[in-house]
Parts: structure tokens; sequence; C-alpha cells
């Protein structure tokens, strides 16, 4: 899989095993950080293609949701676990990449996807270098109030310009489904998954190397210790603008993704609740490892389903309903955070260890 | 313990600064040879963390400037010390915590390395070749100090005495040319200690050493030069045997009587 770990612990946490699987792993562990990753992701994504193969499109749907929901944790995690910089404001990044995405294709309907994507991170960096910039010499609470003030105010933009945004209703675009040459072979919401986890994949591709080598260093150093990175040469103000940028530019992307897969643009889906779980979804998943972003995404599709669904069977009234995915989540984070301070990652490799010192 | 007669690698002149009404250091001067310990000596207060401060520029003087190599600092920045070449452990560990003791190291290698940031953010170029060469670097700092074992660790599991360890070799991993320490056997055993002493004039004949100690033992013993500070202000300056004469120094310490204490 992707070395998400970095290589550190993924190293340490090595197995002991058969002679040929030792020399697979050892030529694994000789290739370059981007060749492994690059591969990783590969394998991952035709695990996506075969797994969206014999499931449901709404299920599509729902795996295509983890996928863009990663990539923002994982952006939240390079800018948080790594770099030590609290934002309450994630979901303004998500909000700016999902608006880009729509207002390209409802006036640039020619341009290509991929272009549409580029452009947003380009957007979307450009969003984290002012905030980054800005908010460069703010620490804890200050920066955590900064960005929440942005998470609120960046999406009643779209009340404030009805005519190019959209207003409340937001916005909403066609994308096209799986190209006319494939159409025998993927279903279109089979097509949406793939597209949304390729998105995904090259995002945590970069998002794994920069953590396993020097960048990632320099920005646990600056987590760690700001006084003694600065004198080890690390430039702490620079260190930190670029964690915020490129974790604007994965948001930002997860927000196209968004976008493209449900067809819609809304401010209500990046009110300030999604920073929150955004935030809520990186701690349950566990700080300081690229794999909490997954555990942590997948937690949040379906503790949204599954709070709707019980909603439903309790024929609460819909202001009840709205809320109980939140709650649900809410008190799953507390008990995780109490039991496994580590969060789901941790426990994890709790298991993994247990499990290899058995065989 | 010959004095050379080489140009200093840092001069202090006229430093002097003020904390609001606290003057913490007044027109102090002194200089750093290559290949010579020089230590900065005082009771609690008087200014030796400061003058640190000032030299790695998180303390900018109100009068006196640093030279390095004959040229101003100017308004320097902690993060330029590194490429200059100057090196500085803290008067706590100041680890990084949630790094292994490997990684804490090559931190402290990090200036050694030639990938730009691009290379660094896409893991092409000098990416590959920069975490071998920071690795293997790092863990030859290790061996040399003996905690190779410890690698994994993190540094908050290991005992004190490997800590400062980890400490030290984070700072000369990567080869400064001046040392600074600030208290490196605070919290050391007396084997530990001595231990330390040699391992300081070893460096000492790659790099000039400024010490800051409060166990006088030691200071004597591996000092080429001593400048003692009290309320912020020189008021001795010479080898361990003209310091160890001068009445002004034994007042100051009866006075402040404060000699083995912990430092604030
Ligand atoms: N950042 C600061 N702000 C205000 N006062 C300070 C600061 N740093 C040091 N001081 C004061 O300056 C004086 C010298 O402190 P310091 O340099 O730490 O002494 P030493 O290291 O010799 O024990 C002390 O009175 C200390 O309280
Ligand atoms: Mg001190």
């Amino acid at each position: 899989m992707v070395s998400l770990e970095h290589s550190e612990a993924a190293a340490a946490g090595t197995p002991r095993r058969g002679r040929g699987s030792r020399a697979l792993a050892d030529r694994w562990r000789a290739l370059p950080v981007l060749a492994r990753n690059l591969l990783a992701a590969a394998a991952a994504l035709l695990g996506i293609f075969l797994l969206t193969s014999v499931t449901s499109p709404i299920t599509d749907l729902h795996i295509a949701s983890v996928g863009y929901y990663m990539l923002a944790v994982a952006g939240l995690q390079l800018l948080i676990g790594f770099s030590g910089q609290i934002s309450l404001g994630h979901g303004a990044f998500m909000f700016i990449g999902a608006y880009t995405m729509a207002l390209l294709v409802l006036h640039q309907p020619m341009l290509p996807l991929w272009l549409n994507m580029a452009a947003t991170v380009v957007v979307s960096c450009v969003a984290g270098v002012l905030v980054g910039a800005a908010t460069a010499r703010l620490h804890g609470p200050y920066l955590a109030g900064a960005t929440l003030a942005l998470a609120v105010g960046l999406p009643s933009l779209t009340v404030r310009f009805p005519e190019l945004l959209g207003g409340n209703n937001g916005l909403s675009i066609t994308t096209r489904g799986a190209p006319p040459a494939l159409s025998g072979l993927i279903t279109n919401s089979q097509w949406h998954a793939v597209v949304v986890w390729l998105t995904t994949l090259i995002g945590l591709v970069i998002l794994a190397t920069i953590s396993s080598g020097r960048m990632g260093r320099r920005m646990r150093a600056i987590r760690d210790d700001e006084a003694a990175a600065a004198l080890a040469g690390i430039p702490v103000g620079r260190t930190k603008v670029i964690a915020f940028v490129i974790s604007a530019g994965c948001g930002g992307l997860a927000g196209a993704s968004h976008t493209y897969l449900l067809g819609t643009a809304t401010p209500s889906s990046f009110a300030l609740t999604l920073s929150l779980s955004l935030l809520a979804a990186l701690v349950l998943g566990g700080l300081g490892s690229l794999w909490g972003a997954l555990w942590g995404a997948i937690a949040l599709v379906y503790f949204e389903l599954w709070g709707t669904e019980l909603a439903h069977s309790l024929d609460l009234s819909t202001n009840v309903a709205n809320n109980v995915p939140i709650v649900l989540f809410g008190v799953l984070l507390i008990l995780i955070v109490l039991i496994w301070p580590q969060g789901l990652h941790g426990m994890v490799r709790r298991l993994g260890a247990l499990v290899r010192r058995r065989g | 313990m010959a004095t050379t007669t080489a140009d200093p690698l840092l001069e202090a002149e006229g430093i002097t600064v003020r904390f609001g009404g606290l003057t913490a250091l007044n027109g102090v001067s002194l200089a750093v040879a290559p290949g010579t310990v020089v230590g900065l000596i005082g009771p609690n207060g008087a200014g030796k963390t400061t003058l640190f401060n000032v030299v790695s520029g998180v303390v900018h003087p109100q009068q006196g400037r640093i030279l390095w190599k004959g040229a101003p600092l100017g308004d320097h920045r902690p993060h330029h010390l590194a490429k200059r070449r100057i090196a500085r452990t803290f008067q706590g560990l100041n680890l990084f915590p949630g790094m292994t003791v490997l990684d804490n190291v090559i931190v402290g290698a990090d200036r050694l390395a030639s990938g730009t940031m691009p290379e660094m953010l896409t893991g092409l170029g000098r990416y590959q070749r920069d975490e071998r060469r920071l690795r293997e670097r790092a863990m030859a700092a290790l061996e040399e100090f003996g905690i190779a074992d410890a690698a994994r660790a993190l540094p908050g599991t290991l005992p004190y005495g490997v800590q400062k360890q980890v400490a030290l070799a984070r700072a000369v991993v990567a080869d400064p040319q001046l040392l600074l320490l600030d208290e490196p056997a605070s919290g050391l055993s007396g084997a530990e200690i001595t231990a330390l002493g040699k391992r300081i004039r070893e460096f000492s004949e790659q790099m000039g050493v400024l010490l800051v100690e409060h166990h006088m033992d030691l200071v004597m013993e591996i000092c080429d030069h001593i400048v003692v500070l009290n309320f912020g202000e020189v008021i001795s300056a010479g080898t361990p045997a003209e310091i160890q004469a001068d009445p002004a120094v034994t007042k100051a310490y009866l006075g402040a009587d404060t000699e083995e204490g912990p430092d604030a």
C-alpha cells in the first residue's frame, strides 16, 4: 500500500517474514520513495476499480465520497499533525475548490476535467498563500480563531453575490459519465469513483512523499520545538506557510471532487460543521499518520449515513434528525480519544503488532 | 592547552540588552578563536543565556554587534546560523519529542542536504540522495556518541544522560565551526561529566566552543579562556588560573551564593 507512514515507523514495523518475502520487502524499500508511492497508488486505484465493479451505484458514491474526504483530511493532517498548526477552517478551502470547479464548468464548458482540477489546485493554493502568510505569526488559539472566522465567513459570499454564486441554492453542474469508449466496461458511478480516487491518490502520493522526506521532517521539527528547528537552519515561517498552502491545495481539490461527484456546490455543504467534522475525523483517525485520514474519512461518510438512517427509523423531526450524525460522530470521537488517544490508526497499529507477535 | 593566535571566529562587541527596565547585558565583549574552549560563567541571572540568545539571533541587542569571522552578523535570525556553521544546545533539552532519535539528529544535519524546495515536495532530483546522505551522516554521529541502539526510540523513553547525548549529537552532526553549549553538564552524573569534558576537548580540535557551565571543576579543567559575568557585566576574564585567583570572582559568587544551583 501507499507508504503513508513516514519511513521510520514503516521500517520499524516490518515483520519477520519468510526469506522470499523478505527479499521482496528489501527490494521494495530499496526503491525511491516516489516510485514506491506511485506503485502503491496504482495498486490502490486498481483496488478501487475492482471493488467498484462489484458494488452498487449508491455504494460507489459512498466510496467516492470517502475518497475526497480522505484527501481533505490528509491535507489537514499535514497542517495539524505534521506542522502543528491548528485550523478550524479547512472547509473554507473545500468551499473555494468546489465553487471554482462549478464556475469553470458553467462558464468554460469546453475545458477538460483534468484542467479544471489543476486550475482548482492553483486557485486554492493562492488562497492558502494569502491565508497562510496572514496567519503565519499566529499561534494556537489565535490561529484557530482566524481560520474559524474564515470558515464561517466565506460561504456567506454566496448570498452576497447571488448572480455569480447562486445564493443559498448554490450552483448545479452536469458532469459527464464514463467516456463512450469505455461504456461497456465501466458504469458511470464506477467511473466517478475512479476519477475521484485518482485525484485523491495523486494528492496522497505528494503528501506521502513530502511526509517521508526532508520537508516532512522539517514540519514535524517545527511542530515539536520551533526554537530548536530554527537553529537547525529550518526557516520556520516559510515552512509553516508551505504546510498551509499544501493543505489548502488538498482541501480545494477535495472540494472540486465533491462538486464533480455530486454535481452541486451549495453553501450549506460547507458550513462550519464541515470544518469541525474534518478536524474530528482527523483526530478520530489518528494524528501524525496519513493512514489516519483514511479511517477518519470512512468514519465521516458512514456515520453520516448511519446517523441519517437511525434518525429516519426513529421518526425524528428534521431538525433533530439533521443533528444525529454529528452527535453520533461526536460521541465516537470522545470515546476513541479516551480509549485510544492515538486514534483509530493507533489502534490498528497496536492490533497489527499483536497479530505479528502471535504469528 | 595552547592559545592560538588565529583570528577569532566569533566576537561580541559591547553587547547591551535591556528587557524593559532590566539590563541583562551591559557592554559585554568576548571572542572565541578556532580550536579553543571559552567558558562563560557567572551566577544565575548574570546574562549568560541572554548572550547566547544574542549570538543566535533570538534577541537583538540595543547596542553592540556580533562579528562572525570578522564580518558583522547584522539582524540575523536563528535559522541563519546553521548555514554559517554555528550550532547551539539549549539549557533545557529541546529535543523533538514526537520524532525518533535518528530523526532528531537528521534534522540537525538538514543543512548538509542540497535539494531544492521543489525537489523536497516532489521526491524528484536530489530528494533520494539527500535522504540517504542525511541518514548515513546521522547514524554515524549516533555511533560516535555510542547511542546508535537508541536510533528508533523516542527521546522521552530514554534516560536523561542519553537525551543530553542526543542533543549534543544533533548540534554537532552538521559539522559546525562554532559550538555554543548552554549548561551541557546539568543533570549528569560525575562519570558522565568527566566523559563530557573529554568530548568537548575533542570537539575543540574541529571547532571553537563557547561553554556556559556551573560545574566549576569542569570549566576550570577544559577551558582555555574564561569570561565571568555578573549582573550583565564582565567582571573578569582570563585563564582558569587567573580567574581562580581573582578576588572579584570569588566575591560575586559568594555574594550571589548560587554557584551550584539550577539556572533560571
Ligand atoms: N526574554 C526575557 N524577557 C525578560 N527578561 C529576561 C528575558 N530573558 C532573560 N531575562 C532576564 O535577564 C536576566 C539574565 O538572564 P539569563 O541570561 O537567563 O541569565 P543566566 O543564563 O546567566 O542565568 C535575568 O534577570 C532574566 O530574568
Ligand atoms: Mg542560563
